[in-house]
């Protein structure tokens, strides 16, 4: 167990430079540079020379790379070109929203599909169908569109909720908590859904299995069966879909942060990439990541904690 | 929208499912054409209708749509469905459905290019990695690790600053970098095919990679590509939608499904109903993508599927036996358990099946009871149906099972798991996964103890290291904390035994105890059976196929045939004078009495799988059939007092009734 979290762990360094080098690489094949972006288009070329030579603009490629490679590995991400503002700064305040909006996400999804997906398989019938419904109609349903049409019904239509916005628990945790309920059930929709299609096909599964039958025929109660012995094993591939959505959820959180005008990660990552600002950009790709490494680490260690077979290798 | 690796969870999902049973889907598409066995899938065929409307839409846009997606009529903006908009306008008074079909173009070109580099490298890679293995398998293996780390849609946002308002080279590497979870696919199908003989065959032969690759292994994963690039496209569509929502990929004017969807979402104060035909199409788009996929991967699963489960709770509890015509017997006082007439029925997609038939049998106090018998005979399942633990779609249809003069199919749920571990206790074939792999033996059998006793945590602790002393544990304590997966088969078996014996049972039912475990081992457990029933006066009923074990333990022997009883008697009885055919076979047949030199008789033909025949059921493997055998059943007769037979060739000994 301790060597699986050691070997996740070096590995993550590998993947971090491999993924810096590769934004590095990307955007700087792009036409223009964050001195056009700062000056815009009608500064002249002696304008131009000159704020590039300030940021570092005209050195070669690989120069700027060590550079910045060199800083960020002492954990000095560097500063926007455009505001001049530490990247760490920018993005740190933003990271917070990104992650409310995430975990909770996570969360609401994973209570909920759960709990459908342990219904679905111990009462089956209707709502087993219903499970399997709401599994094809969550992966159609685009979350920007529903966090749309959640705005048009309880925002608009029924004023309930904020339509947009984010107010900080800081300044009033009731706003706080009102301004993210409809962001967090428009992400949420999708990773319920299929967390409780994985839920009910692991429980039926491993419902079939001879030890169930065993602790059955001596006495063990069904009630102890199924939620402490089959749910157990049933939530081996469940937690893995879990980390699955949450990384998802990254991705997801850019749309539903633009759709709700949060100011995440996503929205800084969204106008940065329109400005050619790589610190900033290459910070938000390596927060991005690093949220990754660590969630794949705790899947891996929840993993081993619920099977002890994975203990043990 | 979602990034693609949410969404490849339910691919993920799919895998399991999709990737063993294509080769038996293969029998079934000899017997039909697949494009009709699609076309009874009514599901299916919505969406792939669907898809081609779209498509055909998409192409044929400048010359069906009504109006100029561009055009606008700023006297009607948001109109809402009218006569001559059926779609309403925007707030530009653009025609809706007008844009919704030019919009079809750059969103389905948008999907095929992250499909073609979803393909090229899933397929490419997981055959790569399956079928060459060693180095390449774990480089390959750590590739997909590294692509399933990396946040999609960062990614693509970064992608897009490059190459702005293109689209087809973003969506394919978005392709590129979701094809993780294909090729993770595509390698586990792979590796179940390469170790399959036809393909050392080929390689032996010297075919050389390329053609059996092409040959033999492509055929093989299509259908579970298929299946996945289904899904995948409804990912694709989602994400592209997603990325023109935020303004990349197709630049406005330009209409796209995720642009329309934007557009509405600037006129959502005024107008909601913008929100309905883009988010629609695009719903049901993605909807046709995953019921096409589903309806493909049901049709590769068809025959192998196994019979739908019902669930527990949905099984009708059946009330006493069709048969209770004849009144009770007073059971003898030594009796502790007696069943009567029972019958076991089986229903699949074929119908109903009779698996146990009019069984009876008596175990009394103290006594071993063994019921021999080939595979599909029925043992199993009139163990099963004594406890009310019979597999989803087995029913007791008649009979009665009486537990010391109660009567087990009277009683409630409730009841009858009172009865399962304090009256009668169950060890199963398999002792490597008969207990639940994710607790410690120990916890099971103290959970077990407590159960029974109610006693507390430390007081069942106690018990249960007792209980694995009493199974012959040399270190109980020791082995108590261990999980089943640390265990050898033989140490596994008695710490189910130790689980089994926890509610103090009267009864045991071991379910063939020794048949997954080695010789040696074998006699071990058995010898602690014997001394347990001994000590603790237990009764014991032993199924088995085995003559051996059978030899050194049974008092009495019932031998079963096609779910019916075909002899019963006492052990040494049928040993010196079996009188059915089918256990003289059996006798001949073990390999314990074999001679050496000579070939070891074996009853010719097997168990018949699904009709009994309507005579004698042994009779077309009986050496001594003859036509009396076949008229009609063939009753039950005694051989001599306490010895049955269901044979004509039974000669009822004078002042004897059956």
């Amino acid at each position: 167990m301790i060597k699986l979290v050691l070997y996740r762990v070096l590995w993550s360094v590998p993947l971090l430079w491999v993924v810096s080098l590769l934004t590095f690489v990307l955007i700087s094949l792009v036409p223009g540079n964050a001195a056009q972006a700062i000056l815009g288009g009608n500064a002249s070329a002696a304008q131009m020379s000159a704020l590039r030579g300030q940021l570092g603009l005209g050195q070669p490629l690989w120069t700027q790379y060590g550079h910045w490679l060199g800083r960020a590995i002492r954990g000095d991400l560097g500063t926007s070109l455009v505001t001049g503002q530490s990247v760490g700064s920018i993005l740190g305040s933003r990271l917070t929203v990104s992650l409310t909006l995430i975990i909770g996400g996570t969360l609401v999804a994973s209570a909920v599909g759960v709990l459908f997906g342990i219904w679905a398989a111990t009462r089956g019938g209707a709502l087993g169908r219903l499970v399997e419904v709401g599994a094809v109609v969550g992966l159609a349903v685009p979350n920007f569109w529903l966090g749309l049409v959640l705005i048009e019904l309880f925002a608009v239509s029924v004023r309930i909720f904020p339509a947009t916005g984010f107010v900080s628990f800081g300044q009033s945790p009731a706003d706080w908590a009102l301004s993210l309920v409809l962001p967090v059930v428009a992400i949420a929709a999708v990773g319920m859904t299929i967390i409780a299609v994985q839920t009910r096909d692991s429980m039926l599964e491993v419902l079939r299995r001879d030890f169930v039958r065993v602790l059955e025929a001596n006495g063990i109660p069904r009630r102890s069966i199924v939620y402490r012995h089959v749910l157990r094993n049933a939530a081996i591939p469940v937690v893995t879909v879990i980390g699955i959505t949450f990384v998802g959820l990254l991705g997801a959180s850019v749309l539903v942060e633009s759709v709700f005008a949060l100011p995440g990660l996503g929205a800084e990552l969204t106008t940065a990439s329109a400005q050619h600002d790589i610190p900033v950009i290459q910070g938000a790709v390596l927060y991005f990541t690093l949220i990754v490494i660590v969630v794949n680490l705790l899947v891996d260690i929840t993993y081993g904690l619920l099977n002890p077979r994975a203990r043990v290798s | 929208m979602t990034s693609p690796q949410l969404r490849s969870a339910e691919l993920g999902v799919a895998d399991e499912s999709v990737t063993s049973p294509d080769q038996a889907g293969s029998a079934a598409s000899r017997r039909e054409p697949v494009w009709r066995r699609f076309l009874r899938r009514p599901l299916g065929v919505a969406g792939a209708a669907w898809l081609a409307l779209v498509v055909i839409g998409a192409a044929l846009a400048p010359v069906i749509a009504p109006y100029d997606p561009q055009a606008q009529d700023l006297t009607s903006p948001l109109s809402g469905p009218t006569m001559s908009h059926p779609l309403g306008t925007d707030q530009l008074g653009r025609d809706v459905l007008s844009q919704l079909l030019s919009g079809a173009r750059p969103t389905l070109v948008g999907v095929a290019a992250a499909l073609a580099g979803w393909l090229a490298v899933g397929v490419t890679l997981g055959v790569a990695s399956g079928y060459a293995g060693g180095l390449t398998d774990t480089v390959l293996s750590r590739v997909a690790d590294l692509l399933l780390s990396l946040p999609v849609l960062v990614i693509l946002l970064v992608i897009f600053s490059v190459f702005p308002n293109s689209l087809i080279a973003p969506m394919a590497i978005l392709g590129v970098i979701a094809s993780a979870g294909l090729i993770r696919v595509v390698r586990s199908v792979v590796l179940t095919v390469r170790r399959e003989l036809y393909i050392r065959a080929a390689r032996v032969a010297g075919l050389s990679h390329a053609r059996i690759v092409l040959r033999h292994v492509l055929p093989r994963i299509t259908s579970t590509v298929i299946v996945q690039a289904a899904l995948f496209a409804g990912v694709a569509l989602i994400t592209e939608s997603g990325l023109a929502f935020l303004g990349f990929g197709v630049v406005l004017p330009d209409p796209s499904w995720g642009g329309l969807i934007a557009e509405a979402s600037q006129a959502l104060s005024r107008s909601a109903w913008l929100l309905l035909p883009s988010g629609g199409m695009l719903g049901l788009t993605v909807v046709a993508f995953v019921l096409l996929g589903n309806a493909i991967r049901d049709i590769s699963t068809e025959s192998w599927s196994a019979p739908q489960l019902a669930s527990r709770r949905a099984a009708p509890v059946t009330a006493a036996g069709a048969t209770g015509t004849e009144p009770a017997a007073p059971p003898a006082a030594d009796v502790l358990l007696a069943v009567e007439h029972l019958c076991v029925a089986f229903r699949d997609r074929q119908g109903s099946r009779l698996v146990v038939d009019d069984l009876s049998l008596v175990i009394r106090r103290g006594e071993t009871l063994a019921v021999l018998g080939e595979s599909g005979c029925g043992k199993t399942v009139t163990a099963l149906a004594l406890i009310s633990l019979l597999p989803p779609g087995g029913r007791r249809t008649a009979g009665r099972v009486l537990l010391d003069g109660q009567d087990l199919t009277l009683l409630s749920p409730r009841e009858m798991a009172a009865v399962r571990g304090r009256r009668i206790g169950y060890i199963a074939q398999h002792p490597m996964i008969s207990l639940d792999p994710t607790f410690t033996v120990g916890a099971q059998i103290a959970e077990a103890v407590r159960c029974h006793q109610g006693s507390g945590r430390a007081s069942a602790r106690k018990r249960a290291v007792e209980l694995l002393d009493s199974v012959n544990i040399t270190e109980p304590a020791d082995t108590f904390r261990r999980y089943p997966h640390q265990l050898s088969g033989g140490m596994l078996q008695r710490c189910v035994t130790a689980l089994a014996l926890a509610g103090d049972p009267e009864l045991l039912i071991a379910d063939e105890p020794t048949t997954a475990l080695d010789v040696t081992t074998q006699a071990e457990i058995l010898a602690m059976l014997a001394r347990l029933q001994r000590e603790r006066g237990m009764s014991l009923l032993l199924v088995s196929h085995d003559w051996g074990v059978v030899a050194s333990m049974a008092d009495r022997v019932l031998v079963m045939y096609a779910g019916q009883l075909a002899e019963e008697a006492a052990a040494a009885d049928l040993f010196t004078g079996a009188a059915h055919p089918y256990s003289r076979g059996l006798l001949a047949s073990n390999p314990q009495l074999a001679v050496p030199g000579e070939r070891l008789p074996a009853i010719p033909g097997s168990v018949p799988a699904r009709s009994w025949p309507a005579g004698c059921r042994f009779a077309p493997r009986c050496p001594e059939a003859e036509d009396e055998c076949l008229a009609g059943p063939i009753a039950i007769r005694a051989a001599a007092p306490g010895h049955f037979a269901r044979c004509v060739h039974v000669t009822v000994p004078e002042g004897v009734r059956p």
